[in-house]
């Protein structure tokens, strides 16, 4: 696509970066196809063809108001448009960029500012979160139906005998996660165990929620801090970090293309990603399934994240492992989807969110299934609080069935 | 490129007093009109023209479509509908006075029929989403663009769509059977039936195509044919794109009728591979797609014998799907072929023209020899069984006069197309695009037919003015370029 960049903009490292996202796009509208919002809304300016053209006019100097703030916050930042995307343009990058030009040009709204700063003043810290869940789940059974469902009840974990083994690998506990569904790194602990592999707790958060809420500053100082602290610990024999939230896999991952500017960090962020894994991916099949009694009987169907689909890329990890070892998979509608929960999506954009919830569910339930397996903390509470069937972690699935 | 349509009556009050009107009838979310909102509907899928709408109206109902028709037809402000914006002819490029009629929101199925093999769909549904929703029956939707994951039915109607497996079960006007059109004054009229033959003129063929100038469609009923028992698809490599050619000819002769038939070169390929990772030999001067559909011996069978013929017609290496996956795999590299091309250069350039078959090394040659005199590198894309020629000119919009040169070369391969006995126009319509080599195709007399058609439908003309039929003043002023045999076009024109 032709392009007229602002010359000052044009001459920095992010100027030239957007031109040439902006310029591999052929404006073919594939994407719109696939793109969660624009299926729902039915206007260019809610598609990743018109968020494109919004940044680009922006950048090319057009006045912008909140009519652009708008439409990029309406995005999931799903990347399902990246993976439809013949021409290879790298949406999520270049939306990176449009977001952090908007916020300089447009005002936000004080009830806005108010909910972001909130969002950012708990999110990221699993004490601050851990503390205000507990409250929430002290009140649970005098709250209505509708709150007491967007809280979890408190689960009690049975300690666990684990064994120590060579290979050794770091867990990131996450920042809701511990509170919210502790069971699931639990769970992780007794699989692996049985692949012989030990975990180790890696403790904060992966700045991505920061990162979303356009707050890059706060979020180069949490990745650099994690960065820090995993390069001292990879030089204690550890392979590396596994993932158990995609979404966090998703954000390490991102680091190298984070601090690509930053001569410092540049390469260590680069050590970080390699060294990243989805659960997934360090899964042997071949190994668990002599582990597992599998329960046949159970109709499972999968929501692969977004963050593992069309961040990671790695869109059949979950179904593979799962038929591999002998479950039986549910038929499901429009699997590219997004389930609306999307980081703090759930909470920015209620009324969309929810829609999304619905379509996708719908989606999911077509074969009737017994339960719906995910990879992420986000889908996973977002999803069960909506769903008639239980959603839940796939490790989970897989741990209850291990052999004694 | 700026266009600048050339008439309207409507006057600046007319637009004021009709703004007025919108707001009244239409929720606001569904009226853009800041620049910030309308410059990113200023094109379709072809870039090289662009025009930032007046407004950009997306309503929700039937009875919103025909009253904003109305207050257009009262006001006299042209409309121009639109579906997915994936035209490639700029058909529904806005224009500066006017209002863009997105039809993006009537997304629903509203019936699907399997004992009838139908199902009655609004025009906003994706090509793709028809086949996906009746696939629980057993059935699909023939037409197949290569932008099906996207265009919308009623855009398929509007450019008479074809597509990968048009060539044994044919186009959109093929593939429809009735069609609820919104007219200018905002009647609501059915035209065809769910019988296969009505009396009377064939209006739903003559709508079919019509490029959103005559009637705004709201509804399509569509045929649905059953699933084959079995479809695969051969990937033939060839050292020349000349053999391939060939081996095309060589199929058709033999009567065998592929469900689809495609060609594509070198860059075509590498591109395509890149994005779809099919397994495309990226060494091969051409590839050909050959799918086979029917019972399971009859597959196996022809698939056999186009084995041998294309060894014999001089393939380097066969290879055929042997399941669905791999099919589809092998059908996604080519479908997502021009796009795909935008990683190998920024801007593209596709053409539309169709030869007979058998020009097609002439035509391929004479390309290559344009390529090199305009310094401008092609990827050719052919759906072969037909004759259907999408040449893609690769370049560069930054540069500056780089896209002028562009439109100079694909003028050039469009008359070679009608020299060589083919036409302008496969399937993605004339829109603004080839509105100027319409005058070449046709004779003034037939241009004249299709004005009295178009003024018969919309005597206003306030849809979509401006495309797909010049005026015949228009041809005879561009005459001048086109000089034929020491001929001009319409010599019986005065010239002013
Ligand atoms: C990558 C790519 C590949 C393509 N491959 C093919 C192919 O293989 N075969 C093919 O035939 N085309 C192809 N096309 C062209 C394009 O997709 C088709 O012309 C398609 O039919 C356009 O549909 P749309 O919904 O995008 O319509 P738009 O582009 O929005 O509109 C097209 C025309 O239809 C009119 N229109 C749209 N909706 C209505 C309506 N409801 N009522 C009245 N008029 C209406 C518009 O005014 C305009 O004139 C391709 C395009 C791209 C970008
Ligand atoms: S699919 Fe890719 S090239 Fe096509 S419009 Fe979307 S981002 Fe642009
Ligand atoms: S990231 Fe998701 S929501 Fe955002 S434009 Fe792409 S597909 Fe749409």
């Amino acid at each position: 696509m032709q392009t007229k960049i602002k010359h000052d903009f044009l001459q920095s490292e992010k100027g030239q970066l957007a031109d040439k996202i902006l310029r591999s796009c052929v404006h073919c509208g594939f994407c719109t196809a696939t793109c969660p919002t624009y299926q729902i809304l039915g206007d260019e300016l809610d598609g990743p063809r018109g968020r494109i053209y919004l940044i680009k006019q922006m950048l090319e100097g057009h006045t912008v108001t909140k009519e652009t703030l708008n439409h990029l916050d309406r995005c999931l930042t799903c990347r399902a448009c990246e993976t439809t995307c013949p021409s290879g343009v790298e949406y999520g990058h270049l939306l990176e960029i449009g977001r952090s030009e908007v916020e300089k040009r447009v005002k936000r709204s004080l009830l806005q500012k108010v909910l972001r700063k909130t969002l950012l003043l708990i999110l990221p810290f699993p004490k601050r979160f851990a503390v205000l869940l507990q409250t929430g789940q002290l009140f649970r059974p005098v709250l209505p139906g509708i709150l007491k469902k967007q809280i979890p009840a408190k689960t009690r974990l049975t300690k666990l005998s684990l064994k120590n083994h060579k290979t050794k690998m770091l867990i990131l506990d996450g920042c809701a996660q511990p509170a919210l569904a502790p069971e699931i790194n639990h769970a992780t602990r007794k699989v692996l165990d049985a692949l012989d592999i030990e975990l180790v707790s890696f403790s904060g958060c992966c700045g991505a929620i920061n990162q979303h809420l356009s707050d890059e500053e706060k979020a180069l100082v949490i990745i650099k801090n994690n960065i820090d602290r995993l390069i001292a610990e990879f030089d204690n024999d550890i392979e590396g970090i596994v993932m158990t939230a995609s979404g966090c896999g998703a954000m390490f991952k991102e680091y190298p293309h984070l601090l690509r500017n930053d001569e410092h960090y540049k390469n260590k962020a680069e050590i970080i990603a390699n060294k990243t894994f989805d659960l997934t991916e360090i899964i042997n099949t071949e190994k668990l399934k002599n582990k597992l009694n599998v329960n046949k009987n159970l109709n499972i169907a999968v929501h692969t994240p977004c963050t593992l689909q069309h961040a990671q890329k790695l869109p059949l990890n979950i179904e593979n492992i799962l038929s591999s070892c002998g479950y039986q998979l549910s038929t499901i509608k429009d699997k590219h989807l997004c389930c609306g929960s999307a980081g703090t999506y759930s909470i920015t954009q209620p009324e969309l969110s929810a829609q999304l919830r619905e379509q996708r569910l719908s989606g999911l339930m077509v074969g009737q299934p017994d339960m719906i397996a995910t990879a992420n903390i986000g889908c996973l509470h977002h999803m069960n609080a909506g769903s008639t069937v239980p959603v839940r972690h796939w490790v989970e699935i897989v741990a209850e069935n291990l052999k004694p | 490129m700026r266009y600048h349509c050339r008439m309207t009556r409507a006057t600046k009050d007319n637009r004021k007093s009709l703004r007025k009107q919108l707001h009244q009838v239409l929720p606001k979310t569904c009226i853009l009109e800041t620049p910030e909102q309308t410059i990113p509907y200023e094109s379709d899928g072809l870039t090289a023209y662009q025009q930032k709408p007046w407004m950009v109206v997306l309503p929700e109902s039937i009875e919103q479509v025909q009253t904003i028709i109305r207050l257009c037809h009262k006001e006299g402000v042209p409309v121009v509908a639109r579906g997915a914006g994936t035209g490639l002819s700029g058909g529904a490029l806005p224009l500066a006075n006017g209002l863009l009629l997105s039809l993006a929101k009537f997304n629903r199925i509203l019936d699907i029929n399997p004992a009838n093999r139908s199902a009655t769909v609004e025009p906003g549904v994706r090509n793709l989403a028809i086949s996906e929703a009746v696939e629980k029956f057993n059935l699909y939707y023939a037409p197949d663009p290569s932008s099906q994951i996207a265009c919308t039915i009623g855009g398929n109607v509007a450019e008479n769509a074809g597509g990968v497996h048009c060539l044994k079960y044919g186009l959109t006007v093929h593939n429809i059977l009735q069609l609820k059109i919104i007219t200018i004054d905002g009647e609501l009229i059915t035209i065809g039936s769910q019988a296969l033959d009505t009396p009377g003129y064939d209006l739903l063929a003559l709508m079919t195509g019509s490029e959103g100038m005559l009637g705004i469609i709201v509804e399509v009923i569509v045929k649905l044919l059953p699933r084959p028992e079995q479809a695969q698809v051969i990937l033939a490599a060839f050292d020349d794109v000349v053999k391939a050619g060939e081996a095309v000819g060589a199929i058709i002769a033999e009567g065998i009728i592929p469900a689809g038939l495609e060609m594509m070169d070198n860059p075509a390929i590498c591109a395509a591979e890149d994005y779809a990772h099919a397994g495309y030999p990226v060494d091969a001067e051409a590839i050909l797609l050959c799918e086979l559909d029917g019972t399971n011996e009859e597959v196996t069978e022809q698939i056999q014998f186009v084995e041998n013929l294309l060894t014999q017609k001089g393939a380097t290496s066969l290879r055929t799907s042997q399941n669905t996956a791999e099919r589809l795999k092998l059908w996604l590299g080519r479908k997502s072929a021009f796009p795909a091309v935008g990683r190998i250069s920024p801007d593209y350039y596709c053409m539309d023209g169709t030869i007979p078959r058998h020009q097609l090394p002439f035509i391929l040659q004479k390309i290559s020899d344009l390529s090199k005199e305009y310094n401008l590198l092609v990827a050719n894309v052919f759906h072969a069984g037909d004759g259907n020629l999408h040449p893609l000119i690769l370049y560069d919009a930054n540069i500056e006069g780089e896209l002028e040169r562009t439109e100079e070369f694909g003028g050039k391969i469009l008359e070679l197309c009608v020299k060589a006995g083919g036409t302008i126009t496969g399937e993605h319509g004339v829109g603004k695009e080839k509105i100027d080599q319409m005058c070449v195709q046709f004779k003034s007399l037939e241009l004249q037919i299709f004005h009295d058609i178009k003024h018969s439908f919309d005597p206003q003309e306030l849809l979509n003015p401006g495309k797909a039929v010049p005026t015949l003043h228009r041809c005879a002023e561009l005459g001048g370029m086109h000089v034929h045999d020491g001929l001009l076009p319409h010599p019986e024109l005065e010239r002013f």
